[in-house]
């Protein structure tokens, strides 16, 4: 598979009254045609920002793309794009759902309007098509009675249903990525549960890739190929969804797969917990972000950030204890909390 | 079981909103439970099942329609102001949002303190501080923090805040409304195990209310699942998970998705067709038969009730009818 996206060291930053707030700080990974990329962390990690940028959704100012940073998608560098160039870029190339569904939508316009807009921006057709596609593009999405449908305000339908017009939108510019910033969050498990399964189906039908921004690991080990563990603005570790799950390297990765409940363990049993809180990304830590969090932190890690290390051909975690004067050499994070 | 006291009994329990002239909704619909002292009893649900409601109801801050609710053998709806007054003591609430449900023009300590100097619980300024400085540490809060404001803290540190608050007034009973749900996971690892520690020192009785169901089985001895403003199952909470008898119980545990990839994409899961209907016009008979696959007949015109199934394991479903 070749690499539809490649993201490489993309800084970020917002200026605020407080200072400059560094939200994304060196981030490089890349997408592969066709397969589900899951980026996680808590809030506040960058990921939504990562999210918005390969979206050219970053408003300057008060945000800032750093110089050096490139977004190269299908050997073009979409951060160099005029105005015109992201217009025809959005919608048709890439398309992004949103976590509020009801906000997200256009009150004022019924559910055919709005499909339809986004079809008619981008393709020649007549309307008599358009509503046409519009029809497909409902049924396609598993609305029942789409023909009634296609008449209703976004708050008339129910909140699974709004996430499903959002995809419809969405998908209607037959993009080639589709951005998911958090798109069950705001639904309820069994809902949650549908709207997965309507994304894993569309894109075995229609290839998409999908990039899903999310904080929920069970939802992220149903549907993602590779994860991307992001952590105050740069990245802790990415690999397939099987070395992260079952062979994670970073403290952050392993405290994070933790601290989820499961239903396995016995009952009030101390879950762990990370303690503290993120840092301020107005005055990131010199060295690595997860430092003041982290059970195996050593001196190095105060001071200097650390590199990425590889284990396996794509998977990498950046933290120290790798480096081979580490004197850790691997952590066995199995017997850990027993 | 059988030596255990009851703390709160509610027995069919009814709240109804008036929508307009032609329409109620009945966001609790005929709910009867018992929690009993020490334990903790988590109510879980989808959205618009009525969980919050009913916990509001249960502690007398939302009038019930009919029904009964009473605390240690009083009747919450009949109380004197007197003992209405002691009865606000006795029982706090944690809510869900912690930042629209602290007051942002107080500074921490008068928040804390409010309850205290409302039950006269303080007698003097310097016991008033050390009172509040020891809540604070309690939850995990430098003691320095009095002086700020909310806005200063955290998610996390505010939902701590608001636990600080709860317990100023030494209640017996917590009533914890979606606590850690607008928490990360890491943040809410740390209040889970901080409401688990404080209820063991200090006795405490809670509602736990939350619609994340692992969260909830975690925290919970017992559990009930509500749909539709109606209670259809009700046990200890690893007899609830291990064996769920319900079939919207065993839907609702199926679509969990699992933090673990070969078990995810292996198991079968239950998958419910549709969303909840509107609890303004909800299905004749149970409320769940137009998205039950086992349902029969009479499911569409007879409400079932709330059955004994096993010691402990109540469920209000016609399947288990003639288990009697």
């Amino acid at each position: 598979m070749k690499n539809l996206i490649d993201v490489k060291n993309l800084r970020v930053s917002y200026h605020t009254y407080a200072g400059e707030v560094q939200s994304v700080r060196g981030v490089t990974f890349s997408v592969q045609e066709g397969e589900t990329l899951a980026i996680v962390g808590e809030s506040g990690c960058g990921k939504s920002v990562t999210a918005k940028t390969i979206m050219g959704l970053i408003a300057t100012p008060p945000g800032e793309i750093k110089e050096g940073s490139e977004v190269v998608l299908d050997g073009k560098d979409i951060l160099k794009q005029t105005e015109k160039e992201w217009e025809a870029y959005r919608g048709a190339t890439c398309s992004m759902i949103f976590q509020d569904a009801l906000t997200s939508l256009n009150p004022t316009m019924n559910v055919e309007k709005q499909i339809m807009e986004n079809i008619r921006n981008h393709y020649p057709v007549s309307k008599e098509e358009a509503r046409k596609e519009t029809l497909h593009m409902l049924e396609l999405v598993g609305i029942p009675d789409p023909q009634a449908c296609m008449k209703k305000y976004p708050h008339q339908l129910s909140g699974g249903m709004r996430q499903r017009v959002m995809i419809a939108i969405a998908l209607a510019g037959k993009p080639k990525v589709l951005i998911a910033d958090e798109p069950t969050t705001a639904l309820d498990v069994t809902i949650q549960a549908q709207i997965i399964d309507l994304m894993k189906e569309l894109q075995k039908k229609l290839g998409t890739t999908i990039i899903l921004i999310t904080h929920d690991l069970g939802v992220v080990a149903n549907i993602a190929d590779h994860i991307v563990v992001m952590y105050s603005g740069k990245i802790m570790e990415k690999g397939d969804v099987r070395q992260i799950f079952y062979g994670h390297k970073h403290p952050y990765t392993w405290a994070l797969l933790k601290a989820a409940p499961n239903l396995e363990l016995s009952n009030k049993q101390p879950l762990i917990s990370i303690e503290g809180t993120p840092p301020d990304l107005i005055d990131p830590p010199k060295g690595c972000p997860f430092a003041a969090r982290c059970k195996y932190c050593m001196n190095i890690c105060t001071t200097e950030a650390p590199e990425e290390y590889e284990f396996e051909p794509g998977h990498t975690a950046a933290c120290w204890q790798y480096h081979p004067e580490s004197g850790y050499a691997d952590i066995d994070f199995s017997r850990e909390g027993e | 079981m059988g030596d255990k006291k009851p703390i709160l009994e509610v027995k069919h329990l009814k709240k109804y909103f008036p929508v307009d002239a032609k329409h109620t909704l009945k966001a609790v619909d005929d709910v009867s439970f018992t929690i009993y002292e020490g334990e903790t009893l988590g109510i879980v649900g989808e959205s618009g099942c009525g969980k919050t409601t009913c916990g509001r109801t249960c502690i007398g801050v939302y009038e019930a329609t009919s029904g009964e609710v009473l605390y240690k053998g009083k009747d919450i709806n009949k109380m004197t102001a007197v003992e209405r007054k002691e009865f606000t003591k006795k029982v706090q609430m944690i809510f869900q949002d912690p930042y629209s449900s602290l007051d942002p023009r107080m500074k921490v300590h008068d928040i804390i303190a409010e309850g205290m100097q409302i039950h006269k619980l303080v007698s003097s300024k310097a016991e008033e501080i050390k009172a509040v400085q020891s809540l604070l540490e309690q939850v995990g809060l430098n003691p320095e923090h009095a002086s700020r404001y909310v806005h200063e803290f955290s998610g996390g540190q505010r939902q701590r805040i608001g636990i600080a608050r709860a317990l100023a007034v030494n209640p017996e009973f917590l009533m914890c409304d979606e606590p850690i749900s607008a928490l990360d996971v890491s943040v809410q690892a740390q209040v889970v195990n901080l409401l688990v520690k404080l209820q063991k020192e200090r006795g405490l009785t809670c509602m736990f209310i939350a619609h994340d169901l692992s969260m909830v089985k975690h925290i919970s001895d017992r559990v009930g699942v509500m749909y539709l403003g109606n209670l259809v199952e009700l046990a200890d909470s690893d007899v609830l998970y291990q064996h769920p008898l319900h079939p919207y119980t065993k839907a609702l545990l199926s679509a969990i998705p699992v933090p673990d990839p070969d078990i995810e994409r292996q198991r079968n899961q239950i998958r419910l067709e549709g969303e909840v209907p509107s609890p303004m016009n909800p299905p004749a008979g149970c409320h769940f038969c137009n998205r039950c696959s086992y349902a029969m007949e009479e499911c569409s015109c007879q409400t079932p009730v709330m059955r004994e199934v096993e010691p402990g394991h109540f469920v209000a479903c016609h399947l288990y009818d003639e288990m009697k």
